[in-house]
Formats: C-alpha cells, sequence, structure tokens
C-alpha cells in the first residue's frame, strides 16, 4: 500500500532512522506531454506535491514535456499551475488541475492534462497577478478567521496556543467524517462540525488549560502542554484517517466563473462571501455586544477587567468557544478550497502566527489585517517565484516585521515588554 | 519476543541517533534551561550542521573536517541573525520567530531551485567516506546480542564523546562567573540589568552557544545516517529535543542524556513491539505502519502535556528552577 509505504518512510526519517532509510536503486519519475490542438505547449508550471508538500517543479519544453524526479514511490498529486498556461490555452476540464499519480518502485508515470483553447483576457502578467492577488484574500479571509481565536486567546490568556493549527485540521475532519463517510451534505456537516468543534474547543479549556491557569502554572509550561496537545491531535487525526488527501463529497468539481482577469469556483465566491461575513459578525459583536467588549476588556487589562466585575473566566470560556467554532469554520473553508490531509492545520500554524504578529498580537482587528496580508503576499510571491517557497516570503515578513516594529501594525508598544 | 523488542530499543537508545537528539537538548538546556531562552528552532541550527558537512563534501569535494568547521560557522552565523531581532523581546516572540526561521531554512533548501547546492527534495549522499575511512575499530560484530558493525561502533563513540565533552563544557560553565550571570538572566532579567550586565550580550552567547551545539547534533546525525533529507529536519524534531530535555530534567547537567536515552527506548520499545505483534497478526488489521506512526507519535504529545503538567521539572530536576514565566 503506498499510504503505507510512505508513512513507513516519514516514520523512518522523522521518528527514528531505527535503521538507515533504505534507497530504491532506481529513480522514479513523474512525466508528461502537454499540447492543445496537437500544438506543444512550453513554459507551463507542473508542480508535484506528497502530503501538500512540493517536492518538485517541472517546466514544459519546447516539446511540451516536462518531467519530475520524485523521491520514492508513493502516490503524489500532480497539479499545473493554471496560471503559467499562455493565453489561448485552459483546460479542457477547469476542476481537472490536480491529479493524484500513484508511482511504483523505479516506475516512470505519466500526468496527462487535457488542454484547449481559450480567448485571451488582458495581459498574462496582469492577469496572473489579479488571479494570485484574489487567491491571496481568499487564503488570507480564511487564515483571519483562525487567527482571531489564537489571537483572543492570547489576549486574554496569555497562552500562545500551538494546538490552534490542529483545532484547524481536527474541524476539517470532522466536517470530512460527517460529509463523505456519513453521508450528510457539506452543509449540515459544517454546520455540526462548527458546533463540535466549539464544544471541542471549549472542553480543552475546560480540560487542561483552566486547572492549569487556577494552578498557577507558568505561560511558558502552557505552550509546552499546548505543544503536546497539537500533537495527539494531529495523530490521532492521522491514525484516524490516514494521511493523504481527501476532497469533501460535495463542491470538489465545479466549473470556474471567468470575471475579467480572474477565474473562481462558485465555491470559492461562497467561502469568501461567508468569510467576509463571519468576520463583519465578529467585529460586530466585539464592539456592540456586552460579551465583546468583556473579550477586549480582559484582552486589555486583566485585573482591571476582573475588578470592574467581569468574571473573567466566563469570558475566556467565550473566548475559546468562538475560537473554536471560528477556526473549524476556517478549517472546513479550506477543505473546501483545497482538500484535507491531517497537516493542513500545523501549515497554517505558522502563518497564523505570522498574521498575528505582523497585525499586533492579542489584537482581533490586527490578526484580520496581517492575515490578509500574509495571504496576499505569499500566492502573489508565486507570480515571480517557485511556489515551493511561497510560505518563506509570508515567515519573512513576520521576522522583517519584528525587526522594525516588534509590537505589530496595530499593536501598542508595551505589549512586548 | 520480549528479548527482541527489548535489544530493538536499547540499540536506538544507545545509538548516534540518540546521542545526535543528547547534542540537541543539551543546546537547549544551555538556551532554555540556563538562559530561558526559548528556542523553537533547534532543527534550525541542526539542519545548517548536517547540511554545512553534506553540501561541502558532496557539493564542493572538500574534506568532511573543513565540513564541520563550515556547519559550526553557519550555526554561529544563523544564531547572531537570529538573535539580534529577537532577544531584545519577550520569550514567546523568541519562540515563534526561530520556529519560522527553522521552517524558512527547511522550505529554502528543500526548493527545485537550490537543487544544484542542497539535492533539493533528494538530498545529498556519500559524504561520509572520509569519516568512516579514519575509523580505528577492526572489523566485526560487537556488543553480543546487539551485533552493531565496527562502523557503528565508531559513530557511536565518537558522538556519546561528544555527548560528554559538551555535557563537561557546560557543566564547568555553570559553575563559573560567566553561568551565574546567565542564569541570574534567566531568574530576573531586569536584575542582571540593574547589576550593570549588557543581558542582550550574554543572551547572544548563550544562543551562539547552544546553537553550536545544536549544529554539531547535526553533523553527528549527517554522518550517522549518511544521507540529508531536508524533510528530516521538520519543527517536530525540535518538540523532541524539549521533550528528551523536559524528559531528563531541565537546568540539570544529566538531564540531556538520561532523557535522550530514556526517549529513545521507550519510543523505539514502542515501534518495535507494535510492528512486531502487527507482523505476529496480533493487532486489527487497520494497524499498518503508518498507525504505528501515528500512534508513537501521538504517545509523544501525551508524554510532553503529561510530564509538563506532573512533573515539570522532570527525573532529575529541581521544581524551583523551571519556575519560568514570560514577563
Amino acid at each position: 500500500m503506498a499510504a503505507v509505504t510512505r508513512v513507513a518512510l516519514l516514520v523512518l526519517l522523522v521518528v527514528g532512522a531505527i535503521a538507515a532509510p533504505a534507497f530504491a536503486q532506481d529513480s522514479e519519475v513523474i512525466r508528461g506531454q502537454l499540447s492543445a490542438d496537437d500544438e506543444p505547449v512550453s513554459g507551463v508550471e507542473i508542480d508535484v506535491s506528497l502530503n501538500g508538500e512540493s517536492v518538485g517543479t517541472g517546466v514544459s519544453d519546447e516539446d511540451g514535456e516536462w518531467s519530475v524526479e520524485l523521491p520514492g514511490p508513493d502516490t503524489y498529486d500532480v497539479t499545473i499551475n493554471v496560471d503559467t498556461l499562455p493565453g489561448g490555452v485552459e483546460l479542457r476540464n477547469p476542476e481537472r488541475t490536480t491529479l493524484e499519480i500513484r508511482v511504483g518502485q523505479g516506475a516512470t508515470a505519466t500526468a496527462l492534462f487535457a488542454l484547449g483553447e481559450r480567448e485571451e483576457v488582458g495581459s498574462i502578467l496582469f492577469q496572473r497577478i489579479s488571479q494570485n492577488l484574489i487567491n491571496g484574500i481568499k487564503f488570507g479571509l480564511i487564515i483571519a478567521m483562525t487567527a482571531i481565536g489564537l489571537s483572543l486567546i492570547f489576549g486574554t490568556t496569555g497562552l500562545i496556543n500551538f494546538a490552534h493549527g490542529d483545532l484547524v485540521s481536527a474541524g476539517a475532519f470532522i466536517a470530512f467524517f460527517i460529509n463523505a463517510v456519513l453521508g450528510v451534505h457539506l452543509i449540515i456537516a459544517a454546520v455540526i462540525a462548527v458546533i463540535v468543534g466549539a464544544g471541542l474547543s471549549a472542553g480543552i479549556d475546560r480540560g487542561i488549560f483552566r486547572p492549569l491557569r487556577q494552578r498557577k502554572v507558568g505561560l511558558i509550561s502552557m505552550l509546552v502542554v499546548s505543544i503536546g496537545l497539537a500533537f495527539v491531535i494531529r495523530h490521532i487525526i492521522l491514525f484516524q484517517f490516514g494521511g493523504s488527501r481527501r476532497p469533501y463529497r460535495d463542491y470538489a468539481l465545479q466549473t470556474g466563473i471567468q470575471m475579467g482577469p480572474i477565474r473562481l469556483a462558485p465555491a470559492e465566491i461562497w467561502v469568501m462571501g461567508l468569510s467576509v461575513l463571519i468576520l463583519v459578525l465578529v467585529a460586530l459583536m466585539l464592539t456592540k455586544t456586552r460579551l465583546g467588549k468583556g473579550m477586549r476588556a480582559v484582552a486589555d487589562n486583566r485585573d482591571l477587567a476582573e475588578s470592574s466585575g467581569i468574571n473573567v473566566e466566563r469570558v475566556i470560556l467565550s473566548v475559546w468557544i468562538m475560537g473554536g467554532a471560528l477556526t473549524t469554520a476556517g478549517g472546513v473553508f479550506l477543505g473546501m478550497i483545497e482538500s484535507v490531509d491531517y497537516l493542513m492545520g500545523f501549515r497554517l500554524l505558522l502563518l497564523m502566527f505570522a498574521g498575528v504578529i505582523l497585525g499586533g498580537l492579542g489584537t482581533a482587528y490586527g490578526a484580520l489585517l496581517g492575515s490578509l496580508l500574509v495571504g496576499i503576499v505569499s500566492e502573489v510571491s508565486t507570480v515571480w517565484f517557485s511556489s515551493q517557497i511561497k510560505e518563506v516570503w509570508a515567515l519573512g515578513v513576520l521576522i522583517i516585521i519584528l525587526l522594525v516594529r516588534p509590537q505589530g501594525l496595530l499593536g501598542r508598544k508595551e505589549r512586548i515588554g | 519476543m520480549g528479548t527482541i523488542i527489548f535489544f530493538d530499543a536499547v540499540r536506538t537508545a544507545i545509538g548516534p541517533t540518540a546521542a545526535a537528539y543528547a547534542l540537541l537538548a543539551i543546546g537547549l538546556n544551555m538556551h532554555f534551561g540556563y538562559t530561558g531562552l526559548l528556542n523553537f528552532g533547534q532543527v534550525g541550527f541542526m539542519l545548517v550542521g548536517a547540511y554545512g558537512v553534506a553540501i561541502s563534501v558532496a557539493t564542493f569535494g572538500a574534506s568532511i573536517w573543513v565540513g564541520m568547521v563550515v556547519g559550526v560557522l553557519a550555526a554561529v552565523l544563523l544564531a547572531l541573525i537570529l538573535g539580534v531581532p529577537t532577544l531584545r523581546l519577550r520569550a514567546d516572540y523568541l519562540a515563534i520567530t526561530t520556529i519560522a526561521a527553522a521552517e524558512i531554512l527547511r522550505l529554502i533548501t528543500r526548493n527545485t531551485g537550490s537543487e544544484p547546492v542542497t539535492g533539493g527534495v533528494f538530498g545529498l549522499r556519500q559524504y561520509a567516506g572520509g569519516f568512516y575511512d579514519v575509523n580505528p575499530i577492526p572489523p566485526g560484530s560487537y556488543l553480543g546480542p546487539l551485533g552493531l558493525s565496527e562502523g557503528r561502533v565508531w559513530i557511536m563513540a565518537v558522538s556519546w564523546g561528544l555527548v560528554a565533552l559538551f555535557t563537561l563544557l557546560l557543566w564547568s560553565l555553570m559553575r563559573s562567573p560567566w553561568g551565574r550571570i546567565i542564569k541570574s538572566i534567566r531568574e530576573d532579567e531586569d536584575a542582571a540589568r540593574s547589576l550593570g550586565k549588557n543581558v542582550f550580550y550574554y543572551k547572544m552567547q548563550s544562543l551562539v552557544l547552544g546553537g553550536v551545539i545544536g549544529a554539531i547534533g547535526g553533523a553527528v546525525f549527517a554522518l550517522a545516517l549518511q544521507t540529508v533529507q531536508p524533510d528530516t529536519f521538520l519543527p517536530q524534531v525540535t518538540f523532541f529535543a524539549f521533550a528528551i530535555l523536559i524528559l531528563g530534567g531541565t537546568a540539570t547537567w544529566i538531564g540531556p542524556i538520561v532523557g535522550a536515552f530514556l526517549f529513545w527506548f521507550i519510543i523505539a520499545g514502542m515501534q518495535s513491539g507494535l510492528r512486531r505483534f502487527s507482523d505476529a497478526g496480533m493487532l486489527p488489521d487497520f494497524f499498518g505502519s503508518q498507525a504505528i506512526g501515528a500512534v508513537t507519535l501521538t504517545f509523544v504529545g501525551l508524554l510532553l502535556m503529561l510530564l509538563m503538567i506532573f512533573r515539570p521539572q522532570g527525573m532529575f530536576g529541581n521544581k524551583q528552577e523551571m519556575q519560568l514565566d514570560v514577563k
């Protein structure tokens, strides 16, 4: 079984090196040829990834041929970068941008993308920048939804919750279980998942972190506990669902809608619209309602809030519940526009960190602004640079902001002490 | 079967990988245990140490000893680059920056564009020959039932020798005036500052020293496996090193050694046991190697949580020294 081999390899590399990893004598290759109307199509980027991480990028040559060498036999996701298709050429089936290709020991596998013609819209660079900008906003909105919880939990309790990313995966997989395994429609599955995710998050606060706060355990100790918790959640998901990428049953195959230079699937438009709506509701809740004001007051100054009669523990619990719900929704959205896999949340966590620090740790609006910027920077960078290192730019921005304005764009100076 | 599992566990626990992790944990002990610096990017130092050796030899044809010096110098440079923006910040900011920096290093190393130098996702091989050529141990099978080859004994002797060397170095440093200043920074940075100590300067020295020890751990790792691949250097490696340090006892000289031995004994024993039970058909069908890996890592997470909640001082630590907090 390919999945077993892959994890066996992962286990060897990561956990153990109990024996030195055995390397195949023959190398594995995925190749293909791109042509539209019998004309070879050159200069198209094709990315091959394993477990959501790119292992190589091929570019088609004058004959339209491309190939990518692989680190070993496994099942790979082969994605054609539609933004690199020359003007007038597009995928026959716009949904089949990613193919799952199984490669055996020493084998050469072929990945075929059927191309056809399309009317050209504007200049290619302008088109690519616009498309990546909209992708960045889409991604940034999802980072923002998940990061607000992270930021508010930090603001109210001082804890940097390293398990937050894995709550994203947990949410996405709860919805996956209800949708793909039990066969319930995704919208209902998502609603149930959000409720379960909120409950899970509340349970984590009540069961683990509240007792620790009451025992006056130091923040760094709690941070290490959250790392342990992240490991537990991540690998329970791996145990239960395996390591491969999976799509939801609904909305996975949709035809994109062309709007000027950009193209979005209806599900993506819905994801973006709902994200904006949810974020606006959160902002209104934080500024207009009693509970929201309480959250901001506790984040601002816990002792002062407590002495003004705010029930701090109740506010903290509400923050965890709200954070859990938002995080789950973010996970489901991310699963809809990409796919679900057990590492999706951890990959997102570092981008969430970048977002909240960029915006100002502990502030809700800062998390929103910073996350949008992080999403845009990482997506737009792929216009000029390899998509394998798109996270590098976002993390680089994080380090630069710490150099020049460590309190973040919207933070206040005293917070970093 | 019990004996086989036991010997599997012992073989890993005394192996060079455990020694490499002990070195990582010694470096973290310097950072976290003694100075209070929350370095979550120790794997980044490990990466530059391992790739320092591999790139120097496999890509540029230098000797392996030059490679080790390159690895150490790269670690010093990394510590300086990381320290300047972050050492003035609070502990949790340092944590996020270091984990981000380590990921940046890994992503750049595995990028297709870096392939001519780093080998990209395929990594590098065939650089460790120079190390095994000077092996003074005669060919044979050693340590009875463990059946270790002479090359394995050689790398084990060198790696545990390095562990002993750096343990001794840290032990004596912590008894020097320098060590007392370092610990006073952990206890109360402002107090140290008010006594006229340049806190930033001392933290930087600690970051460099611990990073160099981590890089040497990386070099040992590269020599033991004789292959480096970027995806070996995932962020969780740092967390394994933290688990080792906390298990053994933070801010103790023996903590990293005992922690590394115990950690790998437990992990390898669990994996070997589960694998053998699975092969013997004593576990449900879905218990493939994927599930075994998942169960083991879930256990690591639980271990980290339970230790931190119920015994933060680990086996040999002093609870007073673990009252760390961000200020």
